[in-house]
This record gives structure tokens, C-alpha cells and sequence, in this order.
């Protein structure tokens, strides 16, 4: 038997995939934030399918880093997490405010590694 | 390819409010593809929304006052140009030319111009530090010059020198109300509701002076403003003024083309709008109407655009005319609720005025009635929430009394009126002329906004529109569940589901199965869970399992997230009551974490900017010194406010401290639709305000009297009494009565005093269910509080014993010792507030 090696969730920053946290520090629903290199914030999260998202920490309607303690939900298929703050909604996957057709947030993209 | 010669040319003269509205009438017509349209806009930016001008000082962008699309133009091939004011009109060569020399030829013109503020011709009135209040650009200068100001004057009491004065109050400036006439809002109010509404400024801690005039602005050896002398020869220091004295027709263009204009201003038009030349058109705040007036409203101005439209598209059936409007005004100051509706003076003959007055609360309400009963028009001072039902009621005969439109609610027989006893016909939103038929032809107010644009105006109709529309479509909780929160509850009591996914996947719409979600009914849910874990016997904690991901930030992280992502803190202090030495303790944890500490209105001590890693180590020693979690952060029982009451006041006949104590203990941690709270006094003088609470209790000789359905906040309500001298037992018993039934069948975030309203019988059947218990359901609800008083855990004290649970205060996954470099302060009166121009670094605004 080989010894367990558990998944880990990488971002992609840049030209690089940045290894962030074990797979299993995810629970379906619920984001954490990541600290970047350079200093910005991602917010990670993994749906009840167990795809993963990251898009900025930063909530653009209040200047704060919040959006990884959002509650997530699907909208026509569609995976978005609510700013605690003012509950705007963001795509996960695009970064679009569903609630503002001019606002957008970064995207990282993600992957499970094992 | 059509060229600009050989297709008809339009050019407007003044993109604002009502010259945007005529460009949409037109593109709805087609138009705009028929013909070149051109449009000539003095000001350096497209139409906004002037009404809503003063929201800027709320937050309000100047880009979020915008009021076209912003491709709207390019859409329909519209030239605008901005910053170019058109300077002379040449009617026998049909041209206009603009400022910067531009040249078009015009087969139809179209001016609308609107207004300019008017400056009595005192001495001082150009000095550094005079303003007026009618475009972006003037609010962006007086908010600078404000900044090295202290006081400010407001020259006119109307309508727009209210809401001025209004702004420079919010802009922190001493504030006076210089006005000519003998009452403030002399146009719109009558003498008496001038009086109240002059409490309600003065209340507000403004200087209001009535019945003089302005006879010199002066100025100090620099040239700017320090002082204005007035008509009394009584002198008023003052660093800013603002002239709101009414305003004029921008009717200058018009005049030197000689197009005929009215003696007073305003550039006279027919019923389509057209001035003495037939190709010219005039609409908005420049012209003089059909019926003689000019309009200084934004409604009657939309009704011209239209009309105007409708007669350059050649429309033929039902084509727009305009002969007259209503004057309805709702004042949108903040704080004072001002309203003026249809003959608002009385002038028609024979016609009877029904006044309701109570000068304690600053109330004034006067509605006029004809002499055949039908509703005229009214003033509502101090409480304008009749408006938006009286004004569509206006031209018939009330389905009431006239007295019982005066009336506030509670006195009397009740007001049987409510919106669904209008007529279709019936005008809702009169800024856009809507009618209560084109709005219930929508189902959400989203809907309503974007087919019909009402509530998109003044914003006064908003509430009535809401009033109108179905809940939520199928009545279902949010677009996962066909159910009411009170339906689902019943599902997880009787089916004993025990997470969110299964009841998703077996009770959630068909679309919905299988998804995330969403964050609606994600919280409903692991609410109604964890109001019923004791007796469905599933762990409790909000942090546990699935639970955790169910639960909004604050629940989450049981403390409450402030606007910089820091999170605040309130210990339990139950009845209000507290140790010195728990004080003390209190004061070193704010001390030695640099938080902020605040008193706040529920009788406990709230400690702010804590970061999520700082969350633990605050609340280990806070519960080593025997403090609980305060539930601030949750739907569930707040605090039991109470008075001092018979230990030590001369007039207690009870011990209300003790009581409080009792109750905050009992149903601590007690998850509800909504907050909780409640309050007991130690007799009927009620310095524990027990009658504005959830649940009040008010000692009497022989015991206990229970009040229900109280409420603060933004719809105040007084509890009703439920039942009389209770003892301590049968108290206690029926409160937890009362609130399992509440929980049990109230809809999501509905406070007590809106389900009380809400559900069929009201007071009464609730009194029958849980003191007579008509439905045999009491001996349940009584097993349900017990099981949840015996399951009760401190979250905070199980939150520590868990290293799990802990793992998630961190402010990084990545980095778990690193704290959030975003969350900085600055100092403030001694302690801390969040450093907000650091979050806005980034370029978006934080406000
Ligand atoms: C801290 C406090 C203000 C203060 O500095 O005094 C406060 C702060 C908040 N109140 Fe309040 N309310 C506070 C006393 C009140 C009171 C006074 C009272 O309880 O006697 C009222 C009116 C009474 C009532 O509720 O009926 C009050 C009526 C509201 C409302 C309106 C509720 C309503 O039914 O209309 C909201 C909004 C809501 O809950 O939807 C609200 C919401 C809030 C929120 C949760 C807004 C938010 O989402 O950020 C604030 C967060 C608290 C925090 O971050 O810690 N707060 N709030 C008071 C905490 C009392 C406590 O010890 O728990
Ligand atoms: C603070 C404030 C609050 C208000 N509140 C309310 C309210 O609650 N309810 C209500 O009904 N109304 C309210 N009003 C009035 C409402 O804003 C006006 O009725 C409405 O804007 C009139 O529209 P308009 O297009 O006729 O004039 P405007 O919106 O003033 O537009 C006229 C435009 O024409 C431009 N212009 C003038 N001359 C030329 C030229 N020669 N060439 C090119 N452009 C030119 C002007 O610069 C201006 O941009 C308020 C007004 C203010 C200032
Ligand atoms: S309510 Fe009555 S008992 Fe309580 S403090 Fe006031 S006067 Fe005293
Ligand atoms: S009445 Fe002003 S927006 Fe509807």
C-alpha cells in the first residue's frame, strides 16, 4: 500500500500554480481566503459537485476582503457566492456581479493535485 | 446610406431629466431611425436623475444618478454633445448654433431647457461662498468649500431650500433656514402643518428663521462670505450660503428668436406642446402650459415629453395631450415627513377641511373633502405614511369617513383601507403617471421598475407598490423551495430531515435538486434546524458539519462582521444587570485587544474591530470571567431590557431586574425567524420600554401583564396586551408558548408584530391558541421550550473545548498566523474606527 497523499487545491497566479491548503479544509458551501505572493487575497470555494472556484477576496462595493465568508448557491446552473457585506452576488466562475452588470471581480483559476 | 440631409433633422435643446424622457419616447416611436437626432447639452455630463440630487451626499455616485443606458445613444444613433450649450436660434434659416460654433439646420426643435435657481438681486450675492442648489457640479463645489466651513445659511423654507439645508447639515454645518414667508414650505403646507413641520426642523437641530428677508450677503476683506444681514437688521454669522428661492424658466433662447413667452417667464406652448412657431416644441420646466402654469416638477415635465413625442411621430390614436397636472409633492428630506396632494389650500368652493393635530408628536394632518364628499387634497405632516393611498384616492369619494383618513392608526376604528381597495385606474407612482392596473400586471418590484418605471422617481410610491404585488410569486421561500418557512418547518418536524441537501434534494423545486442552493433559504433553514436540534436530536452547534456552511458570516463566526471585515463583539449581560468586576474585566479585554467599546441600545456593552484570529483568544478570557455569547450575531433572543423596578424605585411593584434575568436566561440561544427581543418594567411608567419589545412584560399590584408583537426600528409598533396579572409560572408558561408558535409558523425574517399582522385573526387567535389553547397544540409547544432550555450550550464555551471548530479562525488558509493586513484603524475620540480610506485605495468607493 502506498501511504495516503491527500489532494491539494492549486491557484493559478500568474504563470505559476501556487499550491494553497489541502483539499479536505474545504467544505461544500463555505470559502476560505488564501494570501497571495503579491499580497492580494483569493477566495476559495467547492461546490456539492466538488468543483472548485477562486475569484478575489475583495468585496468591490465595500473595499474589504470578505467575499471567502459568503454564502454560496446556484443560479440557473450557475455557481455564485453573496458578499456578507451588502449581499451583492458574484459569478464564481466569470466573476460578473449578477446584481450589476458593470462590476466584475478577478478569476483565478483552480485545480485539485494530488 | 442615408445621409443627414436627406433624412428629417430634430435637435433638442438641453439633455436633463425631461430632454432624456422625449428621446426615449421618441426610439420607443421608431423615430430615432427615421430622422437625425441631435442634442445639444450645457452640462459636461448626460441627464441624471436632478430629483434624487441630494442622494449624492448619501453615497450616491454621480455615474449612479445617470439616467440613460449608458449605450443608449449609440443605440439609436443619437448625437450628443455634451458640454456645448446652444447660443442662438435662427427661426427663418431653421438653425441653432452652439457655443463651440457648431451649425445645424433643424426641421423640427425641441427646447427643453427646465430651469434656473433664482438670486434675489441682494448686494454680496457673487461672493466666494454664495451657492446655489441645482446640478452635480454645484453640490461638488459646496461640498468642498464645506469643508473649511462651520455655518452655513440656506436662503428660502420651500420644497428644495429644505432639502439644501438638509445636505449642509449632513456636510456637518451649523445650519440656518432663512425664509420670507411666515411658514417654511409656504407653497406646499398650510399654516398649522407649517408649525409642526417647524418642530420637527427645529428638532432636528436646525436654526429656522420665518418672516424675514435677506438684504445683504457680507463678506470679509478677502471677499468671501462671513455673515448675512436680514430685513429685521439683525445680523446672521454665516462662512456658506445657499440661494433656494425658487426658480425661473430658462426661457432666454426662446425670447431672442421671438417665440412668444408668458409675462412671468415660460415659453408659451399649446395642448401638443408646440410654441407661437409650429416647428418648434417646448417642454419641461421652460414652458408656459396650455392651462397658464409652469411646472417645477419632474412628473408634469414626463407627461410633456410624451406629448411632445406622440405629435412629432405623427401618432394619431390616443396621441398625448397635455392640459394640466397634479402638484403632489412627498418632501424627501431625511427625518421629517412632509406631503402635499391635490388642492392642498382648500381653494375649491365649499369644500370642508377634516384636521387631526397632536403638536406633542409634531403630527399635522389635513385632507380636504368637497362638498360631495369627494377627497381633494391634503397636508401630511410629521407622519406622511397616508400618502401614497391618499393621493390615488384623490378626485373620488373615499370607501371611509373622511376623519378615518386622518386618524392614526389605533385611534378609532381602524382604517379599513388598504391599497387593494383602489381602483385599476388609480395613479400609484404619479412621477411616471402609473396606474395600480399596470403595476399588478407585474409580479416583482424588480419588474415593475424596468416595464413601468414607477418607483424610479421620487421613490415615495415604493412602499404601496410593494403592498401591491404578490409575495414573492407562488408565496414559495426563494427560488429553491415552492414552501413558506412555516411549511418547511412543519416538513422537518413531522419528517425529521436533519440537513439542508436532503431537504433540497427532496422538497426543493424541481430546478433546484441537486444544486447549491442559495443564500436565501440556506440560513431559513439552518435556522428552523437548529430551533428544532434538541428534538430532533442532532447537535445544535452552528459550527458543526453541514451547519457550518448553512449559517450567514456572523453566525459563522458568532460575532458580527462590520464594514471593514473586522467583527464586533457582545457578551451577554442578562437583564442588563452586571458585576464590577465583570465590567472591569470587560474594559481590560477592549483595553489589551485595542477595541472599540460602546454601549449599546439593548443595555449591553458592544466591543468592536476584532479580527477573525483574535475572536478565540477575546472570548477565552471573556468566558473564563463567566461571560456567555450575547447572540447578537444571530436570529434569536437578543436581550431582556429591564428597569431598576421594586428593589429600589420608589414606584416599583415588582422585581423586574429579577424577572429579566429570568426570561434572558430561559431562552438564550433560542433560534427564531427574526430577532428576539424584550423588556420588563417595574410598573406602568415602562422605563424598560416593554411595550416596544417582541415580548414586554409590565409588573402590576397582582402580578404580571404580557404584551406581544412589539417593535422597534424602522415600523415601530406598541404591543398588544395578550393576558393580565399573571403570577411568575403561568408568565413563563405562556411566553413560551407564544414564542414556539411564533417560530413555528412565522415566514423568514417576519419580527413578531409583522406575523401578529400578518396571519389570519391576528391577536385573537393567537390569544385563543396559546392561553385557550383551541388548537390542542399547547402541551407541545410547552415539550418543544423545554427541550430546548435543558439543550442549551454556551456556543463560545463549546466553540473553545473543540480544536476543529477553532481551526477556522484564521484569517488565511494558507497562513494561519498571519493576520489580515486590510484590517487597519485610526484614531478616533480616543479609540479606534476602521481606516476606510485604506479600503478605498483601490479606486472603488467604500461608502
Ligand atoms: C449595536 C446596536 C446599536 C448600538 O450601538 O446601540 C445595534 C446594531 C445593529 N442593529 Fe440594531 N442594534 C442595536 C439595538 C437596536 C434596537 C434597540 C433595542 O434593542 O432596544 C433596535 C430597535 C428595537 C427593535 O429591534 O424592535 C434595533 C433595530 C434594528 C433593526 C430593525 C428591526 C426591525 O424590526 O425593524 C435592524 C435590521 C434588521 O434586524 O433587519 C437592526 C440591525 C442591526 C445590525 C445587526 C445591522 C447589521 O446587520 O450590521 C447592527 C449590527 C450590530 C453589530 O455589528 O454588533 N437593528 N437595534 C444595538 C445592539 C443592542 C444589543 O445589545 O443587542
Ligand atoms: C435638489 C432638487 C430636488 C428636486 N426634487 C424634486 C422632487 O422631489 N419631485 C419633483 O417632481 N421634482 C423635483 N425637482 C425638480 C426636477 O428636478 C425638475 O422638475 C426636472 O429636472 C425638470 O426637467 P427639465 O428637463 O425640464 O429640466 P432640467 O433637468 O433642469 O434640464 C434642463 C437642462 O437643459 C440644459 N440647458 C439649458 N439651456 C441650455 C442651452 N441653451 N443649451 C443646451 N442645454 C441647455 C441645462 O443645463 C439642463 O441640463 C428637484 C430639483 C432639484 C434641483
Ligand atoms: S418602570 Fe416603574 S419601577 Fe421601573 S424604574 Fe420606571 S418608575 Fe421605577
Ligand atoms: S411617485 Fe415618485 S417614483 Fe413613483
Amino acid at each position: 500500500m502506498s501511504p495516503t497523499v491527500s489532494p491539494v487545491l492549486q491557484l493559478r497566479v500568474d504563470e505559476d500554480w501556487l499550491p494553497v491548503c489541502e483539499r479536505s479544509a474545504l467544505i461544500a458551501g463555505r470559502g476560505v481566503a488564501a494570501l497571495l505572493p503579491d499580497g492580494r487575497q483569493a477566495a476559495l470555494f467547492v461546490d456539492r459537485a466538488g468543483r472548485t472556484y477562486a475569484i478575489d477576496n475583495r468585496d468591490p462595493y465595500s473595499g474589504a476582503q470578505v467575499l471567502s465568508r459568503g454564502l454560496t448557491g446556484t443560479q440557473d446552473g450557475r455557481a455564485f457566492v453573496a458578499s456578507p457585506l451588502l449581499k451583492q452576488r458574484f459569478d464564481l466562475e466569470t466573476g460578473r456581479c449578477l446584481d450589476d452588470e458593470s462590476v466584475a471581480v478577478t478569476v483565478y483559476a483552480s485545480r485539485i493535485a494530488s | 446610406m442615408p445621409d443627414a440631409t436627406s433624412r428629417p433633422t430634430i435637435v433638442v435643446v438641453g439633455h436633463g431629466m425631461v430632454g432624456q424622457r422625449f428621446l426615449e419616447a421618441l426610439a420607443e416611436h421608431g423615430t430615432t431611425g427615421r430622422a437625425r437626432v441631435v442634442v445639444l447639452c450645457e452640462e459636461p455630463r448626460p441627464a441624471y436623475d436632478r430629483v434624487r440630487l441630494t442622494s449624492y451626499f448619501d453615497g450616491r455616485t454621480p455615474d449612479e444618478l445617470s439616467l440613460a443606458e449608458p449605450d443608449f445613444m449609440a443605440r439609436h444613433g443619437i448625437e450628443l454633445h455634451l458640454d456645448d450649450p446652444a447660443e442662438v436660434v435662427d427661426r427663418a434659416a431653421r438653425t441653432v448654433t452652439s457655443r463651440a460654433g457648431l451649425a445645424f439646420t433643424y426641421d423640427t426643435l425641441v427646447l427643453a431647457t427646465g430651469s434656473y435657481p433664482f438670486v434675489p438681486p441682494v448686494p454680496g450675492k457673487d461672493a466666494t461662498g454664495c451657492f446655489v442648489y441645482r446640478t452635480i457640479e454645484d453640490l461638488l463645489a459646496i461640498e468642498e468649500y464645506a469643508k473649511t466651513a462651520r455655518t452655513g445659511a440656506v436662503v428660502g423654507g420651500g420644497l428644495l431650500g429644505l432639502e439644501a439645508a438638509g445636505a449642509l447639515q449632513g456636510l456637518e454645518l451649523d445650519t440656518h433656514i432663512v425664509e420670507f414667508a411666515p411658514r417654511l414650505m409656504p407653497v406646499q403646507v398650510d399654516e398649522g402643518g407649517g408649525a409642526a413641520l417647524l418642530r420637527t426642523i427645529e428638532g432636528m437641530g436646525l436654526t429656522v428663521h420665518t418672516g424675514v428677508g435677506t438684504q445683504e450677503v457680507t463678506t470679509d476683506a478677502s471677499g468671501a462670505v462671513n455673515g448675512m444681514t436680514l430685513s429685521d437688521g439683525s445680523v446672521l454669522a454665516t462662512d456658506l450660503v445657499v440661494f433656494s428661492a425658487g426658480v425661473r424658466p430658462r426661457d432666454q433662447l426662446a425670447r431672442a428668436a421671438g417665440l412668444r413667452v408668458g409675462e412671468r417667464g415660460g415659453i408659451a406652448v399649446d395642448e401638443r406642446c408646440r410654441t407661437s412657431d409650429p416647428r418648434i416644441f417646448a417642454i419641461g420646466e421652460c414652458a408656459l402650459t396650455a392651462d397658464g402654469r409652469v411646472y417645477g416638477l419632474v412628473a408634469p415635465g414626463y407627461e410633456m415629453a410624451r406629448t411632445a413625442a406622440d405629435a412629432i411621430a405623427e401618432v394619431t390614436e390616443d396621441a398625448a395631450e397635455f392640459t394640466g397636472a397634479d402638484l403632489s409633492t412627498k418632501l424627501k428630506l431625511l427625518g421629517v415627513d412632509v406631503a402635499s396632494f391635490g388642492d392642498a389650500h382648500g381653494a375649491a368652493t365649499g369644500c370642508l377641511d377634516v384636521v387631526y393635530a397632536d403638536s406633542r408628536s409634531g403630527v399635522y394632518k389635513k385632507v380636504v373633502v368637497g362638498a360631495d364628499g369627494t377627497l381633494l387634497g391634503g397636508v401630511l405632516v410629521g407622519d406622511a405614511d397616508a400618502y401614497g393611498m391618499l393621493r390615488p384616492l384623490t378626485g373620488s369619494v373615499p370607501p371611509v369617513p373622511p376623519e378615518q383618513l386622518v386618524l392614526p392608526p389605533g385611534a378609532g376604528t381602524p382604517v379599513a383601507l388598504g391599497p387593494a381597495s383602489l381602483p385599476d385606474s388609480a395613479v400609484i407612482c404619479s412621477c411616471h403617471n402609473v396606474t395600480k392596473g399596470a403595476i399588478t400586471a407585474c409580479a416583482t418590484l424588480p419588474e415593475v421598475k424596468k416595464c413601468t418605471k414607477a418607483g424610479t422617481g421620487c421613490g415615495s410610491c415604493v412602499k404601496v407598490i410593494g403592498q401591491l404585488l404578490p409575495a414573492a410569486g407562488d408565496g414559495g421561500l426563494c427560488g429553491c423551495f415552492p414552501h413558506t418557512r412555516g411549511e418547511l418547518y412543519e416538513i422537518v418536524r413531522t419528517l425529521r430531515v436533519t440537513s439542508y441537501a436532503a431537504l433540497l434534494d427532496s422538497h426543493g423545486r424541481e430546478s433546484a435538486r441537486g444544486s447549491d442552493g442559495c443564500e436565501i433559504c440556506k440560513p431559513a433553514v439552518g435556522s428552523i434546524i437548529a430551533s428544532l436540534a434538541p428534538t430532533l436530536g442532532v447537535s445544535g452547534h452552528v459550527l458543526d458539519g453541514e451547519q457550518a456552511a448553512l449559517q450567514d458570516t456572523n453566525d459563522h463566526f458568532l460575532a458580527n462582521l462590520q464594514r471593514n471585515g473586522s467583527y464586533s463583539i457582545v457578551p451577554r449581560i442578562p437583564g442588563g444587570e452586571i458585576t464590577p468586576e465583570k465590567l472591569i474585566v470587560i474594559g481590560e479585554v477592549a483595553r489589551d485587544f485595542g477595541l472599540y467599546t460602546k454601549i449599546t441600545g439593548g443595555q449591553r456593552i458592544d466591543l468592536f474591530g476584532a479580527r477573525v484570529d483574535q475572536l478565540p483568544p477575546i472570548w477565552a478570557r471573556l468566558v473564563a470571567a463567566g461571560f456567555e455569547s450575547g447572540h447578537a450575531y444571530g436570529k434569536a433572543l437578543r436581550t431582556v431590557k429591564s428597569c431598576v423596578g421594586q428593589t429600589w424605585c420608589r414606584y416599583g411593584v415588582q422585581d423586574s431586574v429579577k424577572m429579566a434575568i429570568d426570561l434572558e436566561l430561559r431562552y438564550r440561544g433560542l433560534r427564531a425567524p427574526h430577532k428576539l427581543k424584550s423588556a420588563v418594567s417595574g410598573c406602568a411608567r415602562e422605563c424598560a420600554e416593554a411595550r416596544g419589545k417582541d415580548f414586554g412584560i409590565i409588573a402590576t399590584a397582582e402580578g404580571w401583564n404580557l404584551y406581544v408583537g412589539g417593535n422597534g426600528g424602522a415600523e415601530p409598533r406598541h404591543a398588544d396586551l395578550l393576558a393580565r396579572d399573571l403570577d411568575d409560572a403561568s408568565l413563563i408558561r405562556l411566553i413560551d408558548r407564544f414564542l414556539m408558535f411564533y417560530i413555528r409558523t412565522a415566514d423568514r425574517l417576519e419580527r413578531t408584530s409583522a406575523w401578529l399582522g400578518r396571519i389570519e385573526g391576528g391577536l385573537d387567535h393567537v390569544r385563543d391558541v396559546v392561553v385557550h389553547d383551541s388548537l390542542g397544540l399547547c402541551g407541545e409547544l410547552e415539550k418543544l421550550m423545554a427541550d430546548h432550555v435543558r439543550g442549551y450550550r454556551d456556543e463560545w464555551a463549546q466553540t473553545l473545548d473543540d480544536p476543529e471548530r477553532l481551526r477556522r479562525f484564521v484569517s488565511f488558509v494558507n497562513a494561519p498566523g498571519a493576520p489580515d493586513p486590510t484590517v487597519r484603524f485610526v484614531p478616533e475620540r480616543d479609540q479606534v474606527k476602521p481606516d476606510l480610506t485604506f479600503l478605498t485605495l483601490e479606486g472603488v468607493s467604500a461608502r
